[in-house]
């Protein structure tokens, strides 16, 4: 096998849960398993860390499984395109790589959802998730002010791992209403492990306010954010701060699905009871098909595992676990839904996309995200419409079109495939070097 | 729906939005429809270059006519139409492409077109990360760029203030003899006369008229600003055979006020479908890098495709089509649509008006089609 291209009969996209569960259990059955992630660590987003330190012993658990199993690792390879059934086209420090599959396995994660405020693109506004990594990676946090804000578990437990690393909590601000943060809480009841973990973290973070209903508008300052207004719809407040952590919830990461033909239903990645989506040999798991964490993305991923490598009993057997964790997807989706008035934090010049400098007021001059992709460019720039594409979802409703490659920005050389560019490096003349250029009078412009 | 226009023009790509300004202009009352967004068709998908073009005496005409008005309108153009004359750089391998520089010299000078011959040593100096040992080129110095679909809005903004409308979403089933048209919801506009501006898609409301889809694939690039000065295109095409009928690639990028850089470029025939079509990417690929080969290393963001009007004479269809007076035609402009469509624009409209035309009109008359049929 040579470096640049690799033959597998199941090939995993995502080295988090859902891919290390799934990746665990097709080689267990005995395939030849590959997993492909961007990272150079085990566990995606969501068990960053755990591969060199474990603390959670779930993670350590899987880290440990995947190493038995046979499976191989292609870490630091980011998946690019698909530019034919059965290969994928992926991009490594040394070169591009092809990665060929009989049978594929998405296990792609979600992102953090930023939604556009006034002041929102000041130095030190971060996603919760994102400052976890950074703080974790060794950026100093001890001794900062931090207000944490948007939606989601995740706010509790990053305000949770910021104040062991020295920062000052100020406060929490969750934009769901108490009611429904508390009726989330009782359905914990089912998921004893899950209820203890938000107990021990809601008691190491007494004292620090946690708010629910409550939600930024504003955020100023100069060279860096110094405050934050927040708001509970009645009456607004500053806070003095030095960093902000703010998200609101997950999304999400569709694209390579989008690019292999799955299809999609209310944003997510639609799958059967097997996981299989609607692209032949193409399976999902975890948050591309629904925002649901990391155990229902474990049971997820070893049905889509078991599915893969035939061993439909084995998937089958999973089928109620993986209901119950369903219950939980749906009961964190009808808590933490977002509330209508964070579709108008921004203002007209607010801008929404960021790399190409497109305000909310220049956006609302168009009927769709085509037009207002094509008139003002947003959504063009590097993060090819990541953050924007997600906020004008949320804000306009609009859409996201089929998206385009590369999946994420790559260099020119590694769009060209490996056996094409071996066989021009061997000295023989692909077919494209012998077609010199047509009549330029049938120029282009 | 029974509302009486002057001039009905589907399509809201570039050359019906240059259409609808000039009609508008003469104080015709004007509809613009198009069944998706402005601009989405192919002016989306393609780079934007206003060049002057010499293969025929009529292509010459309309481009050199067209690249005139875009100058004359320069001034009026915002910010965001992206205007920068940065010229076209023509690049030659060897001697043998180093004689075409001469003759496109000599052929330009002699009609007024401001050019100016490149050795191997200016070439250099004119674009450092152009590989070494090229023959020399040819600089178009007043040749420019733009973004295609914000020039087409505001083309349809002018019109606009002139009082056109413009009806986006709104498919047209059948262009009437009686000048009107038929929707796809089974009503009707009433007309004096219209216009099919619909590009690659025109055959499908003028049966039997010569125009075949040809596609092409674009990559755009992260901002690496100054990576290339000009347009840049190869003059490769004397070495290659006859190949109308082939699939073909040809090196050309173009430099963006953002420091992005669009890098064609490609054709197809009986490519109907949208899809990246991988070979013949990487064929484009593997071209630019011959040309410019630290290209390779850059970021890429997006690559996409898109289809172009293509004629059998290469030149595009203005004027009253063969049935009769009613029906007109601006269409098949292949890949120099963003160029000519403001010439087209302006010549559709002293026909219409049977105003004298500033170029000879005829050469792109759908007359000279036989067997054309509407």
């Amino acid at each position: 096998m040579s470096e640049r291209r690799f033959d597998f009969e199941i090939v995993v996209v995502g080295a988090g849960p859902a891919g290390l569960a799934a990746a665990c259990m097709a080689a267990e059955n005995g395939k030849r398993v590959a997993v492909v992630d961007d990272t150079p660590w085990l566990g995606g987003q969501i068990w960053r860390g755990q591969q060199a330190r474990p603390l959670v012993p779930q993670a350590q658990k899987w880290i440990e499984r995947f190493r038995r199993s046979g499976a191989t690792l292609l870490d630091r390879t980011s998946v690019i395109a698909a530019p034919r059934a059965g290969v994928l086209l992926a991009e490594h420090a040394n070169g591009p790589r092809e990665i060929h599959w009989d049978k594929l396995i998405l296990a792609t994660g979600a992102r953090e959802l930023f939604l556009p405020f006034p002041g929102w693109t000041l130095p030190g506004i971060l996603g919760p998730g994102g400052l976890q990594s950074l703080a974790k990676s060794g950026w100093p946090v001890s001794g900062q002010r931090v207000v944490v804000a948007g939606s989601g578990p995740l706010l509790l437990a990053v305000a949770d791992g910021l104040k062991k690393l020295g920062a000052k909590i100020v406060s929490i601000a969750e934009q769901a209403q108490w009611g429904r943060v508390a009726g989330f809480g009782a359905t914990l009841l089912a998921h004893p492990a899950k209820l203890a973990q938000a107990a021990r973290i809601k008691w190491r973070l007494l004292g620090v306010p946690y708010r629910c209903g409550v939600w930024p508008v504003k955020a100023e300052g100069d060279t860096q954010i110094r405050q934050v207004t927040l708001t509970d719809g009645q009456r607004s407040w500053t806070e003095a701060c030095d960093l902000l952590a703010c998200g609101f919830g997950l999304a999400p990461n569709v694209e390579l699905p989008l690019a292999l033909g799955c299809e999609l239903l209310e944003g997510f990645v639609w799958v059967d009871a097997w996981q299989a989506t609607s692209a032949a040999h193409v399976y999902c798991a975890g948050e591309p098909t629904g925002i649901g964490g990391a155990d229902c993305a474990l049971v997820e991923g070893q049905i889509a595992g078991h599915t893969a490598s035939e061993h439909k009993a084995e998937a089958q057997a999973l089928f109620q676990e993986r209901s119950r964790w369903h219950e939980f997807r749906s009961a964190l989706a009808r808590a933490f839904a977002l509330r209508a008035e964070l579709k108008s934090l921004a203002t007209a010049d607010t801008l929404v996309c960021r790399c190409e400098d497109v305000s909310l007021g220049r956006m609302k001059q168009f009927a769709g995200w085509r037009d207002a992709k094509l008139q003002s460019r947003c959504g063009m720039g590097a993060c090819q419409g990541r953050v924007c594409g997600a906020a004008a979802k949320v804000i306009f409703g609009w859409g996201m079109e089929s998206v385009r490659p590369p999946v994420l920005p790559a260099r020119i050389e590694s769009l060209i495939s490996v056996a094409e560019k071996e066989s021009a490096e061997g000295g023989k003349a692909s077919t494209g070097s012998e077609c010199r250029a047509p009549a330029l009078r049938e120029y282009e412009n | 729906m029974s509302q009486t226009y002057d001039i009905i023009i589907v399509g809201a790509g570039i050359v019906g939005a240059a259409c609808a300004a000039e009609c508008a202009r003469a104080g015709l009352k004007t509809l613009v429809l198009d069944r998706g967004p402005v601009s989405g068709g192919t002016t989306a998908a393609g780079m934007g270059h206003i060049v002057v073009m010499d293969d025929s005496e009529a292509q010459f005409a309309l481009t050199n006519y067209s690249r005139r008005l875009w100058m004359e309108l320069r001034p009026e153009l915002p910010a965001e139409v992206e205007y920068d004359s940065c010229g076209t750089l023509w690049v030659a391998a060897d001697g043998e492409e180093l004689a075409e520089v001469r003759r496109k010299q000599a052929f330009y000078t002699e009609r007024g077109v401001r050019v100016e011959v490149l050795d191997a040593e200016d070439i250099r100096s004119a674009e450092p990360n152009l590989r070494p040992g090229l023959a020399g080129g040819l600089r178009v110095v007043e040749d420019a760029v733009v973004y295609p679909p914000c020039a087409a809005r505001f083309l349809l903004d002018q019109s606009k203030r002139h009082g056109a409308e413009l009806r986006t979403s709104v498919t047209v089933h059948e262009l009437l003899g009686d000048g009107g048209v038929r929707l796809a919801d089974g009503s009707r506009i009433s007309a004096g006369r219209c216009v099919s501006a619909t590009g690659p898609w025109s055959p499908a409301l003028t049966p039997g008229l010569p125009v075949r889809k040809r596609k092409g694939h674009l990559v755009i690039t992260d901002r690496h600003p100054g990576f290339v000065r000009h347009q840049i295109v190869e003059l490769g095409y004397l070495k290659s055979a006859h190949s109308m009928g082939k699939d073909s690639v040809a090196f050309n990028i173009q430099p963006r006020q953002t420091g992005q850089m669009l890098i064609g470029s490609s054709r197809q025939f009986d490519a109907e479908d949208t899809a990246v079509d991988q070979p013949i990417l990487e064929r484009m690929l593997k071209r630019a890098i011959e040309y410019l080969p630290s290209l390779g290393r850059l970021s890429s963001i997006r690559v996409w495709t898109g289809h172009r009007a293509a004629t059998p004479d290469k030149l595009p269809i203005i004027g009253p089509s063969v049935v009769g007076d009613r029906v007109w035609l601006a269409t098949g402009h292949e890949g120099l649509g963003i160029t000519t469509s403001l010439g087209t624009g302006r010549l559709l409209a002293d026909l219409l008006l049977g105003r004298r035309t500033e170029i000879p009109a005829s050469p792109y008359s759908p007359a000279r089609f036989e067997g054309a049929k509407a």
